[in-house]
């Protein structure tokens, strides 16, 4: 009797339970698309910096032509005259997610525009991977540490980063698509159930389809089986969730246009073609341990690893010989660059020259999970206690995102996850051993031993609830456990005797408990000023604070403004590549290269127009029918991501193609200098006219405030190009290619006298001459 | 009120198209002339030539060059379509004209006729080199030539010439042959080589040389042989057409009239090749020869009509553009075998010579090669003596779409089979497998 009313409480706290996890999972959802608002409300809704603009722009030709279109869609208004093919270049997962969000609210008849969808896309998906975490992290340790790691996602900083709103990239996507392919796989790893094999397939889909970093999963999991089989944890439920995914994924994978047979010929994929041959060997031999006798076996054993070794060796030297005969050795530049750091650096200056390809600073993890990560040394030891498969492949997450992010600032994302789940699994664990304390002291001194006895079982039911749940973790035959509760009864009371070992002093754990959530107050303050201060700029409106007042930079909208209002709808614009999918999306103009950097050599083309004088750059610009050059130049308002701050790029990537453009020309003392000691290359190159022509006219000495000097040359007239716009700080500056001289001069000098009226006529003509705005 | 300025509006608006029409691109002759003089005395003396631009129906408008009242527009509109410069020494236009403005003058499309002469001021010299010719910077300086000079009683000192080097073009000199040589007496000129825009329509012989005639030599002469140019034509690059003549007095009655016999030649001719030869220059420089214009430029898929807004690679498409030239009041056909169409994307992927109907329609037919990209058809058509065409039309090409591949490859048949024939083999397996024991 009494049994059963404690078994009816027990279901009452545990649906209570329920509920409440229920509810607070829903505020983390709405934390997480909350937190991620600063930015609307800080600025306005829009889309921010390169790649969103792209997506948006992509986003925008789904919605209006359709699917098959945009699968088919060759794109004439970027890398002219190349080309693009968007369909088969994109990872579409992102643009379909947000196309299919609007269809949908459409036809419910919500009429949100497409960029209010793509603006809030991120922020939704930030709901989703909490929610995500949180089923991946109760896999793992149960529902308290799914919670508190879910809880934690919501507002990491790195996370946030990647997906305010109005961030809309890949990633905002792909982590919940990680995460949930995580989860999913550790569930059929738990469950060994075939559904969840092939959901983890499908999830996995998704994730090719959304983001380049597929490969992470495509690496890990593999590793994860090795080593499961090598700690001799082979099971067939690992079987099941290992098979399936590397057959049904790869299948799926080369599906997405992007990816195509990629997906079964470079050496990112080969791990887990290796390890799945490796899976069936280990199969075979326990299926045939099965069968046979013990001596049997171990003359089987012989003779199946002779084979097997053969065969191994069969398969290595054609996996060498495939790997070798590719010319990148079958590595892409980027996963080389993953493996050795220097890599990219060193040989490809188009990765190096992207700062968020570069190693991260000791400060940015700070910045970027703050407390996480004190606590996730704490979470992995936690995941030793006991070790399952499920928490050793928290670890083997946590390991080589930890080293990814070591290699690449970017990869910090995916670490982030790996941390939360950590720093979840920690902070629960902890927070059960203290409050467990607490309650035994406090229970200990107001009742008597024998309630404290009986509720001491009660503690034990409890006890022996999330032992059973953890049993069947590491059993995985619930059926089974519920039949033989006496069974367990047993050792559990030994369990009982051990924990009350455990239980620290009641001073102890109340000021521990108190110290934890001093610290997860700690964290929650400064994800919110990250949310709100760092991360919630749209780079493309940039504001400054000064002591006057609030300044607002919207030079880059406006220029893009005057390209779309007073220009040739075919007019193409040359910028370095940073600008290109802002120009194509908000200006509508056709551009020569763009943020998609897959032809080195258009781009180094026009490196080296900007590295070149102008008559040669006129040229190539000529040759390429450009008829506008934009240029950034942050030198009056001291914006420092300008195009002569990205010079040195341009003439190493100009460089490496095109061998007339030596690097060492345009350094002094090894510095690119643009003062009074910058070489004649330099003050000769197109990049220092167009960025400082007429800047002395500003504030009379040509005072560049982003490199803290006086510019070297600063009287000089563009005979090949004009000015035809500069937005009201100078950010950005449009030129136009004079068209070549109507008549060709003839060889005498010309006469002071006769001409000096036609030498000031073409100045006097500019229209569009502006003051200097600070005077 | 308002209704008045709506009548004034509907009467001003036909009045500006007149004024608009005056010089158009359907039209592109001149028509109205401004001829800019040292002094009346040249109308008359050199009426032959005037005369014959008059019968032309030129409207010739004669003014002295320092005419205070001189105006080249008037409310941003130009009066002239052509000026000819008669005024070799005049020091400073009257009026607002000045180099540059005339300079301008041709740079909006309008064209020139200058005359320097022995004592060409700098204001001519400098409008001359503004064109690309360098006139003998010596003041003094005529060309001398002692082996192809006139016969003459009068002059010794062998600067009248008789020159019959001309320009191989038949549509610069018409297609009538001249004949008899030109006399020429006056400075010479040599063209910047790296020029492509100016072209030597007279070019002194090998002997000749530019020195002062009266004084002996003192140093060689800068200029010399058949480098130096008497006579140069420049088209500009938006096809304004400039005449440049080292002398004033080839365009004079006097020469229009006289006979001509070159040194060391029995042939004594009867009347000199000067009127022919400037008078069908002057018809080249006021556009009634060589002036083209390519109309209707097209291009569709074989066996359709309608213009695509992309192409695809390997697709057989048409390309088709009237040219015609304007003969001085209307457009004829213009006829050549040499006209060419690239399709270009940074180089040209296609090169054709363009087939005619002998009626101005120039067409041909490809395939596109198996590139996509942004192409262009281009026709660059520059021969001495035309307008430069140079058509260019964007036009994208754009890769098979997905279901445009052939859906079944016969020699992956193999491979079908194969797969087919594993998952069968795979269905028995398992029934057999599963059901028997």
């Amino acid at each position: 009797m009494a049994a059963q009313e404690t078994s009816q409480s027990a279901t009452f706290r545990h649906a209570f339970g329920n509920v409440l996890s229920f509810a607070v999972l829903l505020l983390i959802g709405v934390m997480a698309f909350s937190i991620r608002l600063f930015s609307v409300i800080k600025y306005e809704s829009v889309i921010h910096e390169f790649d969103p603009y792209f997506n948006y722009r992509v986003t925008q030709f789904l919605t209006k032509s359709g699917v098959y279109d945009f699968w088919n869609w060759f794109d004439d208004r970027t890398w002219y005259p190349l080309g693009r093919v968007i369909g088969g270049t994109v990872y579409p997962g992102l643009t379909l997610t947000a196309g299919t969000l609007w269809w949908i609210l459409n036809s419910i008849n919500i009429p949100l525009s497409v960029e209010t969808v793509c603006v809030f896309t991120a922020p939704v998906f930030s709901a989703f991977a909490s929610w995500a975490t949180y089923l991946l992290t109760k896999e793992i340790k149960g529902a308290g540490a799914g919670l508190t790691a879910a809880a934690l996602l919501a507002m990491v900083p790195s996370y946030i980063s990647r997906s305010v709103a109005g961030s809309y990239d890949n990633e905002a996507v792909a982590i919940f698509a990680l995460i949930f392919t995580f989860y999913l796989y550790i569930k059929t790893l738990n469950t060994g159930s075939l559904f969840y094999a092939t959901l983890n397939a499908i999830a996995y889909f998704y994730m090719v389809c959304s983001w380049g970093g597929y490969t992470f999963i495509i690496n890990l999991i593999p590793m994860h089986v090795l080593l499961c089989i090598v700690t001799g944890r082979y099971s067939p439920r690992l079987y099941i969730a290992y098979a399936p995914l590397v057959v049904l994924g790869t299948l799926l994978a080369a599906l997405v246009p992007v990816v195509g047979f990629n997906a079964v010929m470079t050496s990112e994929h080969f791990a887990s073609f290796l390890v799945f041959i490796i899976i069936h060997v280990v199969a075979l031999v326990y299926y045939i341990k099965g069968i046979l006798t013990p001596q049997m076996f171990k003359v089987a054993v012989t003779l199946v690893v002779s084979v097997g070794m053969v065969l191994c060796v069969a398969v290595l030297a054609v996996l060498i010989a495939l790997v070798a005969s590719s010319p990148t050795k079958g590595w892409s530049g980027r996963s080389l660059s993953l493996l050795d750091p220097t890599y990219a650096s060193k040989y490809i200056p188009i990765i190096a020259s992207v700062s968020e390809h570069q190693p991260p600073t000791w400060p940015s993890y700070f910045m970027d999970i703050n407390v996480l990560a004190f606590l996730v040394p704490a979470g992995i030891i936690a995941c030793f206690l006991p070790l399952s498969d499920a928490s050793s492949f928290a670890v083997l997450y946590i390991v080589t995102s930890v080293y990814f992010s070591g290699v690449m600032v970017r990869l910090m994302l995916v670490l982030a996850p790996a941390a939360c789940i950590m720093s979840g699994i920690a902070l629960s664990e902890a927070f059960d051993v203290f409050t467990r304390s607490i309650k035994f002291h406090l229970v200990g001194t107001t009742q008597n031993p024998q309630d404290n006895a009986g509720d001491a079982t009660k503690v034990t039911q409890n006890d022996v609830k999330s032992e059973k749940s953890e049993d069947t973790v590491k059993e995985r035959s619930s059926r089974k456990s519920k039949k033989d509760k006496e069974n367990i009864e047993k050792p559990s009371l030994v369990s009982r005797v051990e924990k009350r070992l455990l239980v620290l002093p009641l001073e102890t754990s109340v000021m521990a408990v108190f110290l934890l959530v001093l610290l997860g107050a700690f964290y929650v303050v400064h994800c919110v000023w990250a949310a709100a201060e760092a991360y919630s700029a749209p780079s493309i409106v940039l504001t400054s604070r000064s002591h006057d007042g609030l300044h607002v930079f919207d030079d880059f909208r406006e220029a893009y403004a005057w390209l779309s209002h007073n220009t040739e709808v075919d007019d193409k614009v040359a910028s370095w590549w940073d600008y290109g999918y802002q120009t194509t999306a908000m200006a509508n103009r056709t551009v020569i290269v763009d943020n998609n950097t897959w032809n080195n050599t258009h781009i180094a083309t026009v490196g080296t127009a900007m590295s070149s004088p102008e008559k040669a750059a006129w040229d190539i610009f000529n040759s390429l029918d450009v008829k506008y050059v934009l240029v950034v130049f942050g030198g009056l308002v001291g914006y420092p991501s300008d195009d002569i701050n990205k010079f040195l790029w341009m003439v190493r990537i100009g460089g490496g193609v095109f061998p007339h453009i030596k690097e060492p020309d345009y350094l002094r003392d090894g510095q690119y200098r643009i003062d009074s000691q910058a070489t004649p290359t330099m003050l000769n190159s197109l990049m220092y006219k167009l960025s400082y022509f007429r800047f002395v006219e500003t504030d009379g000495r040509g005072y560049d405030r982003v490199r803290n000097t006086e510019i070297g040359k600063k009287h000089f007239k563009l005979t090949h190009f004009e000015e035809v716009f500069t937005t009201h700080h100078w950010m950005v500056r449009i030129y136009k290619l004079k068209s070549p001289r109507n008549r060709i001069r003839g060889k005498t000098k010309r006469s002071k006298s006769s001409l000096q009226k036609s030498g000031t006529s073409p100045s006097s003509k500019r229209s569009t001459r502006k003051r200097n705005p600070w005077q | 009120m308002i209704k008045i300025s709506l009548c004034l509006f509907l009467v001003s608006v036909p009045f500006f198209a007149i004024i608009c029409s005056a010089f158009s691109e359907d039209r592109p002759t001149d028509r109205r002339v401004l001829v800019l003089l040292d002094d009346f005395a040249i109308k008359s003396s050199h009426s032959i030539f005037f005369k014959s631009l008059e019968t032309r129906g030129f409207d010739l408008d004669f003014k002295l060059a320092d005419d205070p009242k001189l105006a080249l527009q008037r409310y941003g509109q130009y009066l002239y379509d052509a000026i000819v410069l008669f005024a070799p020494t005049i020091d400073r236009f009257g009026g607002s004209v000045d180099a540059a403005s005339l300079l301008e003058f041709v740079d909006s499309g309008h064209d020139l006729i200058l005359a320097a002469d022995t004592s060409a001021s700098d204001l001519i010299r400098e409008i001359a080199v503004e064109c690309g010719v360098d006139f003998d910077e010596d003041p003094t300086a005529m060309v001398i030539d002692h082996t192809n000079h006139a016969v003459s009683e009068t002059e010794g000192h062998h600067t009248l010439i008789a020159n019959d080097d001309f320009v191989n073009s038949e549509v610069i000199l018409g297609s009538r042959k001249i004949e008899a040589p030109v006399l020429f007496k006056g400075i010479g000129h040599s063209i910047n080589p790296s020029s492509s825009l100016v072209t030597k329509v007279l070019s002194a012989s090998p002997a000749a040389y530019s020195a002062n005639p009266k004084s002996k030599l003192s140093s060689p002469p800068t200029l010399i042989g058949s480098a130096i140019s008497l006579v140069s034509v420049v088209q500009a690059r938006n096809n304004a057409r400039i005449l440049i003549s080292g002398s004033l007095t080839v365009f004079s009655d006097r020469f229009f009239r006289s006979g001509v016999q070159k040194a060391g030649s029995t042939t004594k001719h009867e009347k000199c090749g000067n009127e022919q030869f400037f008078v069908e220059l002057s018809k080249w420089v006021f556009h009634e020869r060589g002036h083209l214009k390519a109309v209707n430029v097209r291009h569709n898929k074989v066996g359709e009509t309608d213009e695509p807004s992309m192409y695809r690679i390997k697709d057989d498409l048409e390309y088709s553009v009237e040219v015609y030239e304007w003969s001085g009041s209307s457009w004829e056909p213009y006829v050549a075998g040499d006209m060419q169409v690239q399709f270009y994307m940074m180089s040209p992927y296609v090169l054709k010579t363009l087939s005619s109907n002998e009626k101005g329609l120039y067409y041909t037919s490809f395939k596109i090669p198996d590139v996509y990209g942004v192409f262009q058809f281009k026709v660059e058509y520059q021969r001495l003596g035309y307008t430069a065409l140079s058509l260019s039309k964007q036009i994208p090409v754009r890769p098979f779409r997905h279901n445009e591949y052939e859906r079944f490859i016969p020699a992956a048949l193999p491979y079908y089979g194969a797969s087919f024939s594993m998952m069968s083999g795979f269905f028995v397996f398992t029934l057999v497998y599963l059901y028997t024991k």
